[in-house]
């Protein structure tokens, strides 16, 4: 078990790469506190970055990005209202009441404690559950990959907010996506509509960048702003040692909620920040104080949240199924340095393997060590304008996505994909399920491929091989879910 | 949007892409079920979307004709765009302005013209030229828009980009037609 972390750790932790997860760190959190950033628009905009490094390097700054971005939100969540996703919309609740009191430096505190002491309790649960988990995968036919990968594209549909409908069909569109170019199997070349260009593909910065960070700042700017100015001044920095007993409980009963929820596909960090609060006010003695500035409703979901990402990792990285759509991104980003997550990855690149999961600690404890003295920065940056900072995202875009190979195709590519994705959201359908199908589309598609030969053409084998048939009744489960509400209400 | 035009759009969007896929999926072997060629899959694919955009269609037809029975069942927690169900009161003739008529596709065009623009000139003229119209051009897609403001942004986020991807980063772009730092 351990000395797979120590590995890792022998992996991330020389100086070069800490001091590449600490530029990850303070970049991450810098655009993510950025009004009208969400965590995926830094991750987006701020991946091409990491391009020209080495891949260890690369995957800790990448690491420490994803930390960084996600901590962001949850710092304009409670200095502004304003979550940066729906995971940190529950901060929201009791942070920024406190952030109105003047309290906004413990708020913070208690909300990278939390997420560090989660973070912490993950990665352990990545060191135990993984290699087992690994090792239970490798027996996997592409009859079980098929049914797996099926599985979480239907629950990332289904389960994401929005209509499930759309969702599913975002799913499919994002497969089609991914069939352009060269097919593995034959050479053939698909929807390359003879631009050399395409032969490789759509490049997965541009479908990130254009869907994410495009198709946003395009929405953010037709919907207008949308924010409160932090009235309070900031009168404590630090937590008290009364604030810091009162969080102890909730944050280990949120790590608890959210280490069990994070597993579960589409929903993850959202679901179990949500059950901790609940929670939390359930066996609260005076759960009047509840929105108001509450410690507890501040460590609780904050500790589940980074706790469901965390163990979101356990299926990302051990299986290749990514959860959510933060998640979607990091293996995209992951695959472009040449590591494809999943249970060959971990046998075969053990140190890149524990060398991700290690950086993602350190990554951790970097937002800790870096964030709590720079909350005054993040309080000013917090009133750049928007008409400023919008430019200068398409600016990042347009550089990151021409930087990847040098082509001015890839940058139309991208603006075409973000109007694309601001007209579907406009009609209510989410981006992440496209991105999970277009990054899930070609092993999906080889996997059904190679089913199909293996059993000579039997669809039953996907319902009598045991494992497959699991997933495929976890599939049925959610569709059913999905279908339920519609019927009772018809009755 | 009203809901049902948002259906309707969105199931018009999805066929699109599912009628495109089987009209070109022709140049590619189709194979069997057993030995898939490399037109099996976004066949598939492309009949699932036209599927999912028929069924959004009907959807959105279904909801177009107006029936006060349904209505008050109509009412489901799963849209988050707010004033759907209220009917916007129809703009008076003389109220009618074109800048606010467009607003809604004005960001969206500006960004990706200026991303147009940047991907023209980049690989021409060098990034320090490219830069600049794009700046120009996506600021136009805000609200409010001021020369002074975006000409300094300009200059600054110029200068930050070629002190960081450039001197940095050491991205091999050229900055002026011929010049180059790395």
């Amino acid at each position: 078990m351990f000395e797979n972390l120590v590995l890792g750790f022998a992996v991330a932790a020389s100086v070069e790469n800490l001091l590449y997860c600490l530029a990850g760190v303070a970049l991450g959190t810098l655009i993510g506190v950025l009004p009208g950033i969400t965590p995926l628009v830094a991750i987006g905009m701020l991946f091409p970055l990491t391009f020209t490094l080495p891949p260890i390097p690369s995957l800790i700054m990448l690491a420490g990005i994803y930390y960084g971005a996600q901590y962001g939100g949850s710092t304009t969540a409670i200095l502004v209202n304003l979550p940066g996703e729906t995971a940190s919309a529950v901060t929201c609740i009791d942070g920024y009441p406190m952030a109105r009191q003047g309290r906004a430096g413990p708020a913070l505190a208690i909300a990278a404690l939390a997420s560090f002491f989660a973070g912490c309790v993950g990665t352990l649960l990545i060191a135990f559950v993984g290699p087992p988990l690994g090792e239970w995968a490798l027996q996997f036919g592409p009859w079980e990959y098929c049914a797996l990968m099926l599985m979480g594209l239907v629950a990332s549909a289904v389960l994401a907010r929005g209509d499930a409908v759309k969702g599913l069909a975002m799913v499919a569109l994002g497969l089609l996506f991914g069939v352009v170019g060269t097919d593995v199997n034959s050479g053939v070349v698909r929807y390359a509509f003879d631009v050399p260009e395409l032969f490789d593909g759509i490049g997965f910065t541009v479908i990130a960048v254009g869907l994410f960070a495009v198709a946003e700042i395009a929405s953010n700017l037709e919907s207008g702003e949308r924010r409160e100015a932090l009235a309070a001044a900031i009168s404590e920095l630090l937590p008290s040692r009364h604030d810091l007993r009162d969080a102890g409980w909730p944050m280990m009963r949120g790590t608890a909620v959210g280490a069990v929820l994070g597993v579960l596909p589409g929903t993850g960090p959202a679901l179990a920040s949500f059950a901790a609060y609940m929670l939390e006010k359930k066996v609260a003695t005076d759960p009047d104080r509840f929105g108001a500035g509450a410690v507890e409703g501040v460590a609780a979901p904050e500790a589940a949240n980074n706790a469901a990402a965390q163990t979101g990792f356990i299926p990302t990285l051990t299986l290749g199924i990514p959860g959510s759509a933060v998640m979607t991104l990091m293996v995209g980003a992951m695959m472009m340095h040449g590591f494809a997550p999943g249970p060959q990855a971990m046998a075969e690149k053990p140190e890149l393997f524990w060398g991700i999961v290690a950086s993602m600690w350190l990554g951790n404890l970097m937002l800790l060590v870096l964030n709590l003295p720079l909350i005054g920065l993040w309080v000013s940056l917090l009133k750049v304008p928007y008409r400023w900072l919008f430019p200068s995202i398409v600016m990042f875009c347009c550089i990151g996505v021409y930087s990847v190979s040098n082509n001015p195709v890839d940058v139309y590519l991208c603006a075409a994909l973000g109007a694309l994705g601001f007209l579907l959201a406009r009609v209510g359908c989410e981006p992440a399920p496209l991105l999970l199908g277009y990054v899930l589309g070609p092993l999906f598609e080889e996997h059904l491929r190679r089913a199909m030969l293996l059993g000579r053409g039997d669809p039953l084998l996907f319902l009598t091989r045991p494992i497959s048939l699991a997933f495929m009744l976890g599939t049925a489960l959610v569709l059913v879910a999905m279908v339920w509400p519609a019927l009772r209400r018809k009755q | 949007m009203e809901r049902f035009l948002r259906d309707l759009v969105a199931g018009l969007v999805f066929a699109a892409f599912g009628a495109a896929a089987i009209h070109f999926v022709r140049e590619y072997p189709l194979g069997t079920a057993v030995r898939m060629g490399s037109g099996y899959f976004p066949a598939a694919l492309g009949w699932l979307l036209i599927g999912f955009g028929a069924f959004l269609c009907v959807r959105g037809l279904w909801r177009w004709v107006p029936s006060p029975r349904r209505k008050a069942k109509q009412v489901d927690g799963l849209d988050f765009v707010k004033g759907d169900r209220a009917p916007a009161p129809a703009p008076a003739a003389a109220a009618w302005d074109w800048r606010e008529a467009t607003w809604s596709v004005r960001p969206v065009a500006c960004i990706a013209a200026s991303m147009l623009v940047f991907g023209f000139v980049m690989p021409r003229l060098g990034l320090i030229p490219a830069l600049v119209p794009m700046f120009f051009v996506a600021a136009r897609g805000g609200r409010e828009f001021r020369w002074r403001e975006v000409l300094i942004l300009t200059l600054v986020m110029t200068a930050f980009a070629v002190g960081v991807f450039v001197m940095l980063l050491k991205l091999p772009f050229q900055l002026f037609p011929g010049f180059y730092l790395v």
